[in-house]
């Protein structure tokens, strides 16, 4: 494989609500290991932007290709494609119904068609990587929300995806409960991962990203490294953004 | 009216050893009725509600129009057309697959409309992450929505049987030999009410503990709320 193939490329996305555009033209190509962070303000179309990568939004023009497989493309078997990359979400999403180990084990057994006792042993090893082996039997109702991210995020990396898109992941946690996720990404990154993160932590962001993205109103007002971005910052927009979420 | 002729018409002991076996008979038929309905019918109505929650203009057009004519007719009215209209048609069927067809379309009908209710009571989240994982929207219905789903509308779906269980007399009508029938069969022969008294018992006992259920499902429904 083309070690320079993107993961992620995709070009000139535009979506509507109806009448509502929320995206204009917006591209993205995320270089294999990359960690891709994505700010702006509520409304700027950053988590409608992540979630058109796997097509949970349907955009209404551009392309994405997803390790060179277009992906926007009729007759793509979506199923097959979204294996390959990871999600997680704000409020987590575990189900209920299901213990840890369950909820992980679920997509092994049922998508890649994996044995349950060869699912569970990779479902407690992706628990394992998260820190929470000794949670497998617990249920989503008796973990803590930083639990169940991280239980959110074992469920992602036991798919072994090409990349995985975090839509504010700590968005929703007490503050206490943020530096443990934050963790497990900053132990995901090392391991080579690829990453797109749409958050709020800029000091993660600082320190973890190879890119920072800044969005507003449906399009990318500016990007480059951690650096350029919030210590070299080119656009009033970026700065007023900045400043309100340092709270200067 | 003395006590005598009270115990002769109602209480009747001689009549139910002669009948006894009659009503046993009627008993077993409308379990095997209810075995048989009771799944079926949640089975479709579960996919009815599945298929509609895909949210295809045209499908759902065609389920609502087709649930809201299955609600709309009575249940007797369906079981005359499918035992008496089904043969007309060429359909050699039996009075109890023609009984089970119409009790299956009928109470599809109504378990498919709870099953919706429950599916919308599930936050759209939870389909999201399981199709984000590669699951189709079958398997993400069948083992993560669903499931849920059923849960929060169980009050519901126990009542709705319940009342299912009662309606299958109704096939008395059409000569099904089920517990009602057999009863009224019986009663023919001993000359008193004996036997229809024995009926109501057997279904009281049939379907007390569902009754019970019932009430425990709710109670715990409205704990957690």
């Amino acid at each position: 494989m083309n070690r320079q193939q993107p993961i992620v490329d995709a070009q000139n996305i535009e979506k509507s609500f109806g009448d509502l555009k929320v995206l204009f033209g917006v591209d993205l190509q995320v270089a294999p290991q990359e960690l891709v962070f994505i700010i702006g303000p509520s409304g700027s179309g950053k988590s409608t932007l992540l979630r058109c990568c796997n097509l949970l939004e349907q955009p209404t023009a551009g392309t994405i290709h997803i390790m060179g497989e277009e992906i926007t493309a009729k007759g793509v078997d979506i199923n097959q494609v979204r294996q390959r990359i990871g999600m997680v979400f704000q409020s987590f999403n575990l189900y209920p119904h299901m213990s840890a180990l369950g909820n992980v084990a679920l997509a092994l057994r049922k998508v890649k068609k994996i044995p349950r006792t060869e699912a569970e042993a990779l479902a407690h090893e992706a628990l394992r990587r998260v820190g929470l082996s000794h949670k497998a039997s617990s249920f989503p109702n008796e973990l803590s929300g930083g639990q169940q991210q991280r239980v959110a995020i074992a469920r992602a990396i036991a798919m072994e995806p090409e990349v995985i898109l975090f839509d504010e992941p700590t968005s929703a946690l007490d503050p206490e409960l943020v530096g443990s996720v934050l963790e497990v990404m900053r132990e995901l990154r090392a391991s080579g991962m690829t990453m797109v993160v749409v958050s709020h932590e800029m000091r993660f962001a600082a320190e973890a990203a190879d890119r920072v993205l800044f969005m507003d109103q449906g399009l990318i007002v500016e990007q480059g490294t951690p650096e350029q971005v919030f210590n070299n910052t080119q656009h009033d927009r970026t700065r007023s953004f900045l400043s309100r979420v340092s709270g200067n | 009216m003395d006590w005598e002729v009270i115990r002769f018409s109602f209480f009747n002991l001689d009549s139910i050893a002669q009948v006894y076996p009659l009503l046993l008979k009627g008993w077993w038929m409308t379990i095997k009725l209810c075995v048989a309905v009771v799944p079926l019918g949640f089975a479709l109505g579960a996919m009815i509600a599945t298929v509609h929650s895909f949210k295809i203009r045209w499908v759902n057009w065609l389920l609502i129009a087709l649930v809201d004519f299955f609600r709309s007719i009575p249940p007797l009215v369906l079981l005359i057309y499918t035992v008496y209209g089904l043969p007309l048609l060429g359909f050699d069927v039996p009075a109890f697959g023609a009984v089970l067809v119409a009790f299956t379309i009928n109470s599809a009908a109504y378990y498919g409309e709870i099953v919706r209710a429950g599916i919308e009571s599930i936050p759209a989240g939870q389909l999201e992450a399981a199709r984000s994982t590669g699951l189709g929207r079958w398997q993400a219905m069948m083992h993560v929505v669903l499931p849920q789903a059923v849960r929060n509308v169980a009050p519901d779906l126990t009542s709705n049987t319940l009342e299912l269980i009662k309606a299958t007399s109704i096939a008395s009508v059409v000569a099904l030999p089920e517990l009602l029938r057999m009863g009224r069969v019986a009663q023919g022969l001993v000359y008193n009410a004996t036997p229809l008294i024995a009926v109501a018992v057997i279904y009281l006992l049939m379907l007390w503990p569902l009754v019970r259920l019932l009430s425990r499902l709710e109670r715990r429904v409205l704990a957690a709320r």
